[in-house]
């Protein structure tokens, strides 16, 4: 039932000191979390010094440069460096976020400490394993659920107005950074849903061309799946595309209410 | 496990379509509670010191017997709401999520009807 001692593979314990390349005085260091599944070590804190004066403006900068120049083995995602593609998303200093688009001058002075995304999988150093969010996602049919045939001609079309409601909501990413950080996600992660994923289930519920609105809040009125928010707001202080995934959980509970009342 | 599908898992055993109806409650008694505790904690500074024979009398007034009798229904009930919530979020242990959720309901009730008799006793039995 409760257990008093962390399982082997999360106690992480001291690792190795890396110096930087070719030496420099501008020097950071910067804590990485560093687990392998193919040796039977524990977890470990790697620390790396990497010379700022030679480095990008970016912590996914940094990261780069530890990898290509100190420790090719420092394993993470990382893809479109601009932030729209939510592959790099981790804990940094203490807060989930993107590596690509955390300015390394806007956070706090001193020795930065990367960890990978709270209360998931690892799969191997920075990676977590997302599955289970993908398949939660999927389970919310996020694509369009029509009754009426599609016009012959053209598209099915939307006014401006109902196109802005869904903005707010369509840019999400899915990186998981709000889902990550939401404790009731990391207690019930199995059956919430979690921030991210109602974020998307608003984003079809608001689209003026769905049809199936009924049977989507059907599978959202559940005590787990929709109603484990507790309104933290965890999700809303660390997206980094600024978007309120709160809200958007709120506005699902409204729009039961909506047609219960 | 290891040959399940991930979309079966995250589908589970699918939508209770059941939940809202606890959360509207939830704030429902938590508005009805915001004058009521007020009143209770005005009432009870008021009655600080007095004899029973005072406190006898203001309860067998029939705005703050009912108001009593509301009071403690609403709470308890409310109190039950919050911490099946609790329940939920923080117990994984299935049958002790159960058990610590009867157990609850059960001692709310208790308590309840218990206020509630003892309160018509005092009003009505003097």
């Amino acid at each position: 039932m409760h257990k008093f001692l962390l399982p082997m593979n999360s106690r992480v314990v001291k690792g190795k000191t890396w110096a930087a390349a070719e030496g420099g005085t501008n020097l950071r260091k910067f804590h990485i979390y560093r687990w392998d599944p193919d040796t039977p070590d524990q977890p470990r804190m790697d620390t790396y010094e990497v010379d700022m004066d030679k480095c990008g403006p970016m912590l996914l900068h940094a990261l780069i440069k530890i990898k290509d120049e100190i420790d090719p083995t420092l394993t993470f995602r990382r893809s479109c460096r601009e932030g729209i593609c939510g592959s790099c998303s981790m804990n940094i200093n203490g807060a989930n976020t993107l590596a690509c688009t955390q300015n390394l001058s806007d956070l706090a002075p001193g020795d930065v400490t990367i960890n990978p995304l709270p209360h998931m999988s690892v799969v191997k150093d920075l990676v977590p394993d997302m599955t289970h969010f993908y398949a939660q996602y999927q389970s919310i049919k996020p694509w369009m659920q029509t009754q009426s045939p599609a016009p012959p001609d053209k598209e099915r079309l939307q006014s401006p107005e109902d196109r802005k409601k869904l903005d707010g909501l369509y840019e999400c990413i899915l990186c998981a950074c709000c889902s990550t950080s939401c404790p009731s996600y990391w207690w019930n992660g199995e059956r919430y849903l979690g921030p991210a994923i109602l974020l998307q289930a608003q984003r079809w519920l608001l689209d003026s061309r769905d049809e199936a609105t009924g049977e989507r809040l059907d599978d959202l009125n559940d005590p787990f799946r929709l109603f484990r928010c507790d309104t933290i707001l965890n999700c809303t202080r660390v997206c980094p595309k600024g978007l309120n995934p709160a809200k958007a959980i709120v506005d699902i509970k409204r729009q039961l209410l909506d047609r219960q009342i | 496990m290891k040959y399940r599908n991930p979309l079966s898992i995250a589908r589970g055993l699918g939508s209770s379509k059941d939940g809202l109806g606890h959360w509207w409650m939830q704030r429902l008694t938590a508005i009805a509670l915001v004058p009521l505790v007020f009143w209770f904690a005005l009432s009870i500074i008021a009655l600080a010191g007095q004899d029973r024979a005072h406190v006898l009398t203001w309860m067998q007034s029939p705005f703050h017997g009912v108001v009593l009798s509301l009071f403690l229904v609403t709470s308890l009930y409310h109190a039950n709401l919050g911490l099946q919530a609790v329940f939920e979020d923080y117990i994984q242990a299935r049958w002790l999520q159960l058990s610590s959720r009867i157990t609850a309901g059960f001692a709310a009730v208790f308590l309840g009807f218990t206020g509630v008799f003892a309160l018509l006793r005092l009003v009505f039995g003097g």
